[in-house]
């Protein structure tokens, strides 16, 4: 039977389960106002007027509600131009990740070359190099490649994630081999195992670095500030902290519940990618 | 040839992405960063060798041992207010019966709000006003208002404090997945000898959870000297630098003038911060490594 730390007798004591009902309501209460709660008042915000919400922050649409909040973000604001230029970085970002990811992973765990433990050892050794060390120089590389300005800028570097090399080459390296080798004799060179066999027996561990790589991506803030500082090409993390200067609270407001509002459905669509572990534990265990 | 036809080619081919993109965007900037340490870089000129300079420079910065300060008062408070809750959260949640589900997505689901966003509410969360968010709450219990950002004092708490909500969740997910692993028949082996829920929590959970503890330690030790998004957007390093830290000290020293950046200056503190973090990395691997192995 699936038990933890309370055993059933205990939990059929009266006081026991008095005192741990109380602990987990109480728990939830301080949940449902911590995690939910900001998220409900922004959605309150955006569509409720400056005044309101200076006047009375915590009241419930004291003078109704007013839609025209997310349309004069999305228009006049051009919260859409600064959406779609998110939605892009986001894409390329996770078209790299995953075309270094799965070729590194094929090549190191299937191809298994000699000198395979040493790529495998200096893309791991940067595990060890905390990204501030790479914010100067790879800026003045950029600079120099010319792509400031240009979505290459976030897209090239995104790649360089050893934590996606190292989970998508332990995924490949527990594919059994006999596969490989019936496809082999079966007249399959190099390129065709991977596409055909590879790739479709990889969803699972492709789907997890595919959903982390956007959600990433939909966070960044520091990189894509540095090298992109035209406001044409900004994602909304680069945007968003500028437009509070001149745009109306409640429009500010609804700019940032629209910024939230892909993450959220991606949380609330892959749960349980989230939140059983599985990810995370590779990521402990690397 | 023979390497060719066994296939050595192919497998080149293969790994090619990873080479380039590794290659350019990683090692190499690894290495630059080293060597722009012991440089003056401008980007008009050719860069000149100056030994030491750097670091000289960086370490006779007062505002270095400010900004150093100030990242260990974050590192702090952010263990003080974030290290126990996700425990004794995950605990209370390993025990739910029912709807285990939603009690750990409400706990993550800050973790998902993009972090600008986040801090911007907050932002507004904070505002010193009476009728500010924050302050209207604690007008309820007749507290406040109080300056929240705007006081040299709170400034760094309220900070963390948001921080704290922003991470906390992912802390529980890997709370929870490590407190499923721990073994019931060592909690009925507890019970036969006779031992309630405490000391339970206290013989069994809790040394069962000893590595996990451990590294959210170190992850969290390594996150918050790399604090940079929270005092860059709630407050800039202000109110009288009472909130510079470390890495908004590096993006000063680089980006903050327009008349082009001290780059030595930036990746020499930069390099002797990261010295400083691979040995927690160091002990995290090493960590991380055993037990896989067990």
């Amino acid at each position: 039977m699936n038990r933890g730390l309370v055993s059933p007798t205990e939990w059929a004591t009266a006081r026991t389960r008095l005192v741990l009902r109380t602990l987990q309501g109480l728990l939830l209460g301080g949940l449902l106002l911590t995690g939910l709660g900001p998220v409900l008042w922004l959605a309150k915000a955006a569509v409720t007027p400056t005044q309101d919400t200076l006047r009375t922050p915590i009241a419930l649409f004291p003078n109704g509600v007013d839609l025209t909040n997310l349309v004069t973000a999305w228009t006049r604001v051009e919260i859409d131009k600064y959406f779609l230029n998110t939605v892009w970085l986001a894409a390329g970002s996770w078209a790299v990740q995953l075309v270094v990811a799965t070729t590194a992973g094929y090549a190191l765990a299937v191809l298994r070359p000699r000198y395979g433990s040493l790529v495998t050892g200096v893309v791991l050794a940067t595990l060890f190099v905390p990204s501030i060390v790479l914010l100067v120089p790879l800026y003045l590389t950029v600079v120099d490649a010319n792509l400031i300005n240009t979505f290459w800028a976030v897209w090239l570097p995104a790649g360089a994630s050893a934590f996606n090399v190292v989970l998508v080459q332990r995924f490949f390296a527990g594919l059994p081999r006999e596969v490989f080798e019936a496809a082999r004799v079966d007249g399959a060179g190099p390129f065709r195992v991977f596409w055909s066999v590879v790739l479709p027996l990889s969803r699972p561990i492709i789907g997890v670095v595919s959903v982390f790589a956007v959600v990433a991506s939909w966070k960044d803030f520091l990189w894509p500030l540095l090298v992109l500082p035209d406001p044409a090409v900004q994602p909304l993390s680069v945007r968003l902290p500028a437009l509070q200067r001149y745009v109306e609270l409640d429009v500010f407001l609804a700019a940032l519940a629209i910024s939230s509002v892909i993450p959220i459905a991606l949380f609330l669509v892959f749960q349980r990618l989230f939140l059983n572990g599985g990810a995370l534990e590779g990521a402990v265990k690397g | 040839m023979t390497w060719v036809r066994r296939g050595g080619l192919s497998t080149l081919v293969f790994l090619l992405p990873l080479l380039l993109v590794f290659g350019f965007f990683s090692w190499a900037p690894i290495v630059q960063s080293v060597v722009m340490s012991f440089q003056r870089t401008n980007l008009i000129g050719p860069a000149e060798f100056v030994g030491l300079d750097n670091f000289a420079q960086v370490l006779s910065d007062p505002l270095l041992w400010t900004a150093l300060r100030n990242t260990v008062w974050f590192a702090l408070l952010a263990l003080l207010f974030g290290y126990p809750v996700p425990l004794v959260a995950a605990v209370l949640i390993s025990e739910v019966r029912h709807r285990k589900g939603l009690f750990s997505a409400l706990a993550y689901l800050p973790v998902v709000i993009p972090p600008v966003v986040a801090v911007l509410l907050w932002k507004f969360f904070y505002d010193a006003s009476p009728t500010g968010v924050f302050n209207t709450a604690l007008g309820w219990v007749g507290l406040g208002p109080w300056q929240w950002l705007q006081d040299p004092g709170s400034a760094m708490p309220s900070l963390v404090l948001e921080a704290t909500w922003a991470a906390a969740g992912g802390t529980v997910i890997i709370y929870l997945a490590a407190l499923a692993g721990v073994p019931a028949d060592l909690y009925e082996a507890a019970e036969i000898d006779g031992s309630g829920i405490w000391r339970k929590v206290w013989h069994v959970t809790l040394p069962r959870l000893r590595g996990v503890l451990l590294v959210t330690f170190i992850l969290q030790i390594i996150g918050t000297a790399q604090v940079f998004l929270e005092p860059f957007l709630f407050t800039g390093g202000g109110p009288a630098n009472s909130t510079t830290t470390l890495l908004l000290l590096i993006y000063d020293y680089a980006f903050a003038n327009s008349l082009g950046g001290d780059y030595g200056a930036a990746t020499a503190l930069s390099i002797m911060l990261a010295a400083v973090l691979a040995l927690f990395s160091a002990a995290y691997f090493r960590l991380t490594r055993s037990w896989s192995a067990s």
